[in-house]
């Protein structure tokens, strides 16, 4: 990282929604969609989230936006305190924050013109006069790649790719610092992927934007990241630079997603960690460590207690029994050796 | 390994042959669709073939016209054959396309809500197909369908055979949508994205299933799927579609190694790799044309970056490259020889 001033700071943060237990009428249970995670967003950076379905990915983006209302914890956007913020006093912090959704279909209104889809954020947002305002919308989506004629046009007239240039075009309308990008090319063909993502990269550089950018997707999290979180249950398990997790997976669950990857190697098969199952409910997770029923290096303490995030280099925190043992020995020879 | 059973594919009997085969689609008065136009291929006896291709390039209708599922209207058969073993399927009344369908030709699809019927159980669902194509009764069927629960890993299958669609997980759903799939130990198997809605984890866990279910029944896979990893894991042998035609055909390994289209190579270089560290992704420029307004010479010409006047003028031909390899382009370097430009 350039320079390691903080933009975000997420401490201890948790979502719970209540749930109703099916075919019992009354009771109630709670899911635990983010459950504890703390993490910091430097300035210009991207920090990849990556994580399964039902681990809490999604969520977590968009509680930092509050747009779900956080059930506990800190959200501090340059040193402001969001998580208590109603509406109005909100309102002054969300534009320096903006949302790239999946759905390029369903993001943008069918009935509204891309003029009207990337003028309104401005309108909202700023005092800009109405030729002004013109003047931006154009500016913007020539930004993205599109030409100024595909302003008078309908949504249902573009393919994916050039919906979510405009989706993107409609989130830099009013200059975010923050972009949470949700599965942004998700839904995209291959071809056109790599073109929305050679795009957010030119503009990362550009506007000096930070990403957090989310997706199940470990290739494309390690094309556009500089540092990578992976998720389970609603917990970050594992959070490092992208060199060094993709070099060196720590937690057994990292290894096991990476090695399931489909490749192109013909030459040799890659070492594959076998993990059987799916993920647990998170209305009922398990006790422990949450990934200890599929992992293939359980111990009986990940039955019982559950392992923190701790630092294991100067590059990589895990949440894994595994590494604190080696850490303590470790320790041990370490503090020896500086005696 | 993968080599050697194309070699021996050679010698054992065609499946699957596929002629000549276009559908289109009526959009209105005035555009037609071409969806799928002039495909041939064929599969063998134990082959796992895969057909690659962006969206809106013809590889779903493809599949679906094989097990008589294209909607018409307003889809149309222009011309073509397409034939099982000795039966031709296309000119089929849709009485004997039902015995056809499910029997020896199983399918699997993408999404595993929407493809299991939320109003009846598992078991309801598997025991259908036993009973409608295998003659047996209800109660042998019920034991056959816990049977094979089993053999696609699902544990409490007793108990699975009783609950809704909706009480499971995608990867359960997908594991019996197998089940039934293979329920009547069909010749051929059509998996249109088996894996595109799941996760990794689970993806790797479905195709390992899908492969082992291939040797134990020695049925053939038809692999329908846009991931270029998924292809290079299960697939013996690889067409790649654009613009309704098949652009490129060869060995799975010759095409990952020695990929002869331009549209190939392109897509294998934007795939985003594990192994590279690029800032940039290359990409293709522009996207696939619509249907309805493909140019007169080659389809990929406005995207492609060798391409040249006669490419505008001229549509190539599906021509052979070397045994087994054939692909659609008018570049030199297709006729024998090495690929050198670069």
């Amino acid at each position: 990282m350039p320079n390691k001033e903080v933009l975000l700071k997420v401490s201890n943060l948790k979502t719970y929604f209540p749930v109703k237990v099916p075919f019992r009428i009354g009771k109630r249970s709670v899911l635990k969609a983010v459950d504890d995670i703390s993490l910091n967003l430097y300035k210009g950076e991207t920090l990849g989230i990556v994580g399964e379905s039902g681990s809490g990915k999604s969520t977590l983006g968009r509680t930092i936006l509050k747009l779900v209302e956080p059930t506990d914890g800190e959200i501090i956007f340059e040193g402001q305190h969001l998580e208590k913020l109603k509406s109005k006093a909100l309102q002054v912090h969300r534009n320096q924050m903006q949302m790239i959704f999946q759905d390029p279909f369903g993001s943008l209104n069918p009935r509204m013109r891309i003029e009207k889809i990337i003028e309104e954020p401005i309108k909202m947002h700023t005092t800009l006069t109405k030729s002004e305002r013109k003047k931006r919308v154009v500016e913007l989506i020539e930004k993205v790649g599109l030409s100024e004629e595909a302003l008078k046009k309908l949504p249902h007239e573009f393919s994916g790719g050039q919906r979510q240039r405009i989706g993107i075009a409609r989130a830099l309308a009013i200059n975010p610092k923050l972009i949470i990008a949700d599965e942004p090319v998700s839904a995209l063909d291959v071809s056109i992927q790599s073109q929305v993502l050679n795009l957010l990269l030119d503009l990362q550089d550009e506007f000096e934007l930070t990403y957090l950018f989310i997706s199940h997707d470990l290739s494309v999290i390690k094309h556009i990241s500089d540092r990578v979180a992976v998720m389970y249950l609603g917990r970050i398990v594992e959070i490092a630079t992208k060199d060094s997790l993709y070099a060196n997976p720590l937690h057994p669950y990292t290894k096991a997603l990476l090695s399931a990857i489909p490749v192109v190697n013909f030459d040799q098969k890659r070492e594959e960690i076998p993990i059987t199952g799916e993920l647990p409910s998170p209305v009922d997770p398990p006790v422990g460590c949450a990934f200890h029923q599929r992992c293939p290096f359980a111990m009986e303490k990940c039955k019982q207690n559950r392992p923190l995030l701790k630092e294991v280099n100067d590059q990589q925190q895990v949440a894994c029994f595994l590494y604190e043992e080696k850490e303590k020995k470790e320790n041990t020879v370490s503090s020896m050796v500086q005696v | 390994m993968k080599s050697s059973t194309v070699e021996n594919n050679k010698q054992k009997d065609v499946l699957l042959e596929v002629n000549d085969l276009r559908i289109y689609f009526d959009i209105n008065r005035k555009k037609v669709a071409k969806a799928v136009d002039g495909v041939d291929f064929s599969i063998h006896k134990g082959e796992t073939v895969a057909l690659v291709g962006e969206s809106g390039s013809g590889k779903s209708v493809t599949s679906l016209s094989v097990i008589g599922l294209v909607p018409m209207p307003p889809g149309k058969i222009i011309s073509g054959t397409i034939k099982l073993e000795e039966q031709e399927l296309l000119s089929l009344p849709e009485k004997s396309m039902r015995k056809v369908r499910g029997n020896d030709i199983g399918m699997i699809f993408q999404e595993p809500m929407t493809s299991l019927d939320p109003v009846f159980t598992i078991g309801n669902q598997i025991i259908e197909s036993l009973v409608y194509h295998q003659r047996l009764s209800k109660k042998e069927a019920r034991k056959q369908a816990i049977e094979l629960l089993k053999i696609v890993g699902i544990a409490n299958s007793e108990k699975v055979i009783d609950e809704y669609p909706h009480q499971l997980s995608g990867g359960m759903r997908q594991r019996v949508m197998i089940a039934i799939a293979l329920s009547n130990n069909p010749k051929l198997l059509i998996a249109d994205e088996p894996t595109t809605a799941l996760d990794v984890t689970v993806q790797s866990q479905i195709l390992k299933l899908m492969l082992k279910m291939k040797d134990t029944f020695n049925s053939s896979i038809l692999l329908i799927t846009h991931d270029m990893g998924v292809v290079a894991e299960t697939a013996d042998r690889v067409l790649v579609m654009y613009g309704g035609q098949i652009v490129e055909e060869a060995a799975v390994k010759e095409l990952f190694l020695n990929p002869k289209h331009p549209y190939t190579m392109a897509l294998l270089k934007t795939m985003p790799n594990l192994d590279q560290n690029l800032r940039r992704l290359p990409s293709i420029p522009g996207n696939v044309p619509p249907a309805h307004q493909f140019p007169e010479g080659c389809r990929f010409a406005d995207r492609c970056e060798f391409v040249m006047e006669k490419c505008r003028q001229v549509a190539p031909e599906l021509v052979r490259i070397s045994d087994g390899h054939k692909a659609r382009c008018h570049l030199p370097f297709l006729k024998g020889g090495e690929y050198d430009a670069q």
